[in-house]
């Protein structure tokens, strides 16, 4: 025991953990150099593209030192995202220490702060790690200087080093060895290892992640999942290299997996503890939450007809991904489909893409939602995150939404744009602290329907690209809530319809009037399109009907080539909905459905 | 009307040839008149191959092209070679197109002697600068002299076409156009729209920039315009584009390509359909006669349309009718509820005036004409929806 580390990388997008996960690899020669392809941590396509990481995978580097000893160094990997915070949080849970990188030429982030706060709260060991070094803008003696002021660590212990051209990747290893402490736990106690992770696989079943603190795990254990009480037989333990490798026993302090013919993701739990059925532990390991969606969002198929394809590929996406939930959904206007959710935007966003891009169908995704808590007369508590199940306003009290407490590092010199921005999105500026002269940290209580809905870019566009954003979820506050309908020709397209402050109805009804206006082919009458609260309308377009020329003679000759031609515009009807009397191609509800640009 | 397939046969015997092409026509004619004799024996020996059991014949119609081209002798000889081959009914209808300024008296007389009972003449227009800008051969003075000698000639069943929409006409000229058709008594009209078929000189220049077409506005008060004149002199509108003096002076053959009855049809370019089969000629008339000449049949394609192709045709096709859909022969045909799939539509543009249900049909309104294509384009929408036609016709295979 005295001989693992185990550690995670922690750093704001971009900031180089996968390059320098790569190359601590390459460092540890577990693989050819040859063999070696880029960035190996992270396996998936929009994992890469995003430049993200949301499934962590861990690896178990062989390390001889300077001392001449040999270390196991567990390198456990953290998804790069706020919609997945709590990944993180298992993950650390799972470490001793973190290496905090931080980008030479970018300093610190709002991410680095939220990771570092997350590292400190584990009572980890934090090293720094100044990267990027290399670059001719690298300014290392700011970034100290932040280490100092914004996160208040000790300046002399960062390492420099360039993960792209491998400079200081000794020293880091070297500071692994040595500065962080190795794990502790007795490996004759009762089991207890905690899941930080898991993924499918489609021969041996689910692959569960573990980090073991306490006892000492083997095949033929009988093992219990504390949240649920499942019991499993453990068929194989061991650690992850470039494979899985099989090892006779995993003890305390160790990091890798077991496999016990679970068929589903679901039953493993992120932050849930194992121990032995015979023999189990008395308390188990704190921190477990049952993850919550945050943002929902209904998906139907573009083409009724794939509503199976549809099925089929959340049921394999959702394997992978615990955090998804669906149940069928249905709409008048779009057909079967599902109402998932999602731990957050990003999340939305690649569950989405992957079903576009690996499961090749075209979507329509309602516009997302949060969970809002509507409490009726008579004292009930509804929570609604579908507007379709928005109850009648005459029986309802009060409505409460979610509010988020958002970290924004900025420039100070954008300072009033991201006051206006969150005032505008109705967000209470509670907090802010210069870090260094010219940088700050804004905290914003904010709803979180606000941030789901383009917050992310229009920050982006105030700042240029230099502010950052970290949020959590806080509590829930009384608001105005209402429903906005939109009703073309009179009626209620029911995947339009969405739940909004009230303040933001006329702006939403408007908005979307304006797009179906411009999607919808003029048709044999007048089409009124309404954006309306019950019976109040809010906002109105009117496309005007279609003139048609006198049909032209039709005799033997022309028949079949007159058919052919209502024939050729069968495909796009497929892709046409009815709603009501009018045609609604799909591209009126994307456009619709797509926020604001 | 909703005779189906059990209705008597038509034959359409393609001429083409013509003087001059027309500078807005896409049938197909080449003006290479001295092809006519070989042509008119290879027609004779198409009809002479057609090996497949036919129905009684009740109409005959000779179209082009220019068949007023052709010699009587020549009419004669295929109207011939018709009553030989197939079993012709009594009272057949057999009309020949006229092209005014391809015939004279003896000529027409030799026709009606051949037997040809109806003609139908291709005036397009009582105005020669319209004549002009649409390339035709003739001009007003003769359109009418033309149709005084078929008059004379005998003929009781005249039809004669009209074309608006011409790039500068005025809705009064158009009015005057029809007051003069009036007055010559015709006991068929025919007002079709000028439309530009890509690739024929007039679309050339209308890209050009060399004419400009009519706004969609005024072509639909020029249609308004012909249904209102040619009604309050007693015509009935019994198709879109056609009007009748009287219901048995509407033109039997056409109806036919309306009603789904079986049509044959003789010469380059001309469509067949039979027993829910269409199939069509190679265009040229070269090609043609060397196909024939080595004993082939002259086929350019066919096709076999399924139940939703079809019922596709029986809507677009119906609904030209003033009669318009038969409800239960629709329903029999393709064993399906109509109001099932097309009630909601339909309600929907009667509501609009668009479409009205009266003793089991279903009908365009004037106001509905105007759209024919859209409001087809809407019920096919409603045929491949739910596939409801298709699986239908697997429950209940006909
Ligand atoms: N110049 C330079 N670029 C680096 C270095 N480390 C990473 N990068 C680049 O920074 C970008 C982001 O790196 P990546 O490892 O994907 O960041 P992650 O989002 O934190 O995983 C990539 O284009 C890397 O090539 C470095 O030490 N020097
Ligand atoms: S006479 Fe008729 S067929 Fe001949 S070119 Fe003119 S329009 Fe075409």
């Amino acid at each position: 025991m005295i001989n693992i580390r185990n550690f995670s990388i922690i750093a704001h997008i971009d900031h180089g953990k996968s390059t320098l996960s790569d190359r601590l690899i390459q460092a540890t020669r577990i693989i050819a150099d040859r063999d070696f392809k880029d960035q190996i941590l992270d396996s998936m396509d929009i994992e890469r593209e995003r430049g993200i990481t949301i499934k962590s995978q861990t690896i178990c580097l062989p390390y001889t030192a300077q001392n001449g000893k040999l270390y196991y160094l567990n390198l456990i990997d953290t998804p790069g995202h706020v919609d997945f915070s709590y990944e993180v949080s298992r993950a650390l849970a799972s470490c001793e220490g973190a290496l905090l990188l931080i980008d030479a030429s970018q300093g610190v982030q709002a991410q680095t702060i939220a990771n570092l706060y997350q590292a400190v709260d584990h009572n980890l060991e934090i090293i720094p790690i100044i990267n990027k070094i290399d670059l001719p803008s690298a300014d290392v003696d700011m970034v100290r200087k932040q280490i100092s002021e914004d996160l208040g660590l000790d300046p002399s212990t960062a390492i420099l080093c360039s993960a792209k051209d491998g400079t200081g990747i000794d020293n880091v290893l070297e500071a692994i060895v040595n500065q962080l402490p190795p794990p502790k736990g007795d490996s004759e106690a009762p089991l207890k290892a905690l899941i930080f992770d898991s993924h499918y696989d489609s021969y041996r079943g689910t692959i569960v992640y573990i980090r073991v603190f306490e006892g000492k795990i083997q095949a033929g254990d009988e093992v219990v999942f504390v949240s649920n009480q499942s019991r499993h037989l453990v068929e194989e333990v061991g650690i992850f290299q470039i494979n899985r490798i099989p090892r006779p026993f995993l003890t305390s302090g160790s990091v890798g997996y077991i496999i016990a013919s679970i068929k589903t993701v679901s039953e493993t739990k992120c932050g849930d503890t194992v121990t032995l059925k015979n023999r189990p532990c008395k308390v188990p390991l704190s921190g477990f939450k049952e993850l919550k969606p945050v943002v929902f969002s209904s998906i139907y198929p573009v083409a009724s007809d794939d509503y199976p394809e549809l099925a089929i590929a959340l049921e394999k996406l959702k394997l992978n991904d615990a955090s998804l939930v669906y149940q069928k959904d249905s709409s008048v206007a779009l057909g079967f489909g599902f109402r998932c959710g999602f731990l957050g935007l990003l999340h939305l966003e690649i569950v989405q893409e992957r079903l576009e891009r690996e499961y090749d169908l075209s979507l329509i995704l309602t516009a997302p939602s949060v969970e809002y808590h509507v409490i009726m007369k008579d004292g009930s508590l509804i929570k609604i995150d579908n507007p379709a199940l928005y109850p009648d306003p005459m029986n309802i009290g009060t409505a409460k939404e979610p509010f988020i407490r958002a970290s924004i590092i900025t420039p100070d010199k954008y300072m009033g744009a991201i006051m206006s921005l969150c005032l505008e999105r109705r967000g209470i500026n509670t907090d802010y602290q210069y870090f260094s002269s010219n940088r700050m940290e804004m905290i914003f209580e904010i709803p979180l329907a606000e941030v789901i809905y383009d917050f992310y870019d229009k920050l982006k566009s105030v700042t240029q690209g230099y502010g950052s954003f970290d949020y959590e979820l806080t509590d829930y506050r009384e608001t105005e809530l209402v429903k906005v309908d939109i009703l073309v020709n009179g009626e209620r397209v029911d995947a339009l319809s969405q739940l909004v402050h009230k303040d933001r109805a006329v702006e939403r009804a408007k908005y979307a009037c304006e797009k179906l206006k411009d999607e919808i082919p003029r048709q044999m009458f007048k089409i009124a399109i309404q954006g309306a609260i019950g019976a109040k309308i809010i906002s109105r377009q009117t496309i005007s009907p279609f003139r048609k020329d006198v049909t032209a003679k039709c005799y033997g000759g022309d028949i079949t080539r007159k058919r052919k031609l209502l024939e050729k515009q069968k495909k796009g009807k497929k892709r046409m909905k009815m709603v009501g009397n009018v045609m609604i191609p799909q591209s009126a509800f994307l456009a619709v459905l797509k926020s604001k640009d | 009307m909703c005779s189906l397939q059990t209705a008597d046969a038509g034959i359409y015997i393609h001429i083409p040839f013509c003087k001059r092409k027309c500078l807005y026509c896409d049938f197909y004619s080449v003006t290479d008149l001295d092809k006519r004799f070989s042509f008119v024996r290879s027609a004779q020996t198409e009809i002479n191959m057609i090996d497949f059991p036919m129905p009684t014949v009740d109409t005959i119609y000779l179209g082009g092209g220019t068949p007023s081209l052709l010699a009587p002798e020549d009419v004669s000889a295929l109207l011939d070679s018709v009553r030989r081959k197939f079993s012709v009914s009594n009272d057949p209808e057999i009309t020949i197109e006229v092209n005014p300024g391809t015939v004279n008296l003896d000529k027409l007389k030799g026709c009606r002697t051949a037997g040809v009972n109806r003609v139908n003449i291709g005036i397009q227009s009582f105005q020669d600068p319209y004549l002009k800008l649409l390339g035709r051969i003739h001009d007003a003075r003769e359109a009418i002299a033309c149709f005084d000698l078929a008059r004379e000639a005998g003929f009781e069943n005249i039809g004669i076409d009209l074309i608006y929409g011409i790039p500068g006409q005025t809705v009064r000229m158009w009015k005057a156009d029809l007051k003069t058709a009036i007055m010559l008594s015709p006991e068929h009209i025919s007002g079709y729209l000028l439309t530009y078929e890509a690739g024929v000189p007039l679309s050339l220049a209308l890209e050009k920039g060399n004419i400009i077409a009519l706004s969609e506005k005024k072509t639909v008060g020029f249609f308004e315009m012909i249904r209102r004149v040619l009604t309050d002199a007693g015509y009935i509108q019994y198709e879109i584009s056609n009007y009748a003096k009287s219901l048995p002076s509407r033109s039997r053959h056409n109806l036919k390509y309306w009603t789904f009855a079986p049509y044959i049809g003789i010469g380059p370019s001309a469509h067949s359909f039979i027993n829910n089969c269409r199939f069509w000629n190679v265009r040229s008339v070269d090609d043609y006669m060397t196909l024939i000449e080595s004993g082939k049949p002259p086929r350019a394609g066919s096709e076999r349309p399924d139940f939703r192709q079809q019922a596709t045709e029986a809507v677009f096709l119906s609904l030209r009718c003033a009669q318009g859909i038969c409800i239960n022969d629709f329903e029999k045909r393709f064993s399906v509820k109509f109001q099932q799939l097309f009630g909601r539509t339909i309600a929907l543009f009667e509501a609009e005036g668009y479409m009205i249900q009266t003793d089991g049909f279903c009908r365009l309104t004037c106001k509905g004409m105007r759209y024919l294509d859209s409001i087809a384009d809407r019920l096919v929408y409603d045929i491949y929806k739910e596939n409801q036609v298709d699986s239908a016709a697997a429950s209940n295979p006909t």
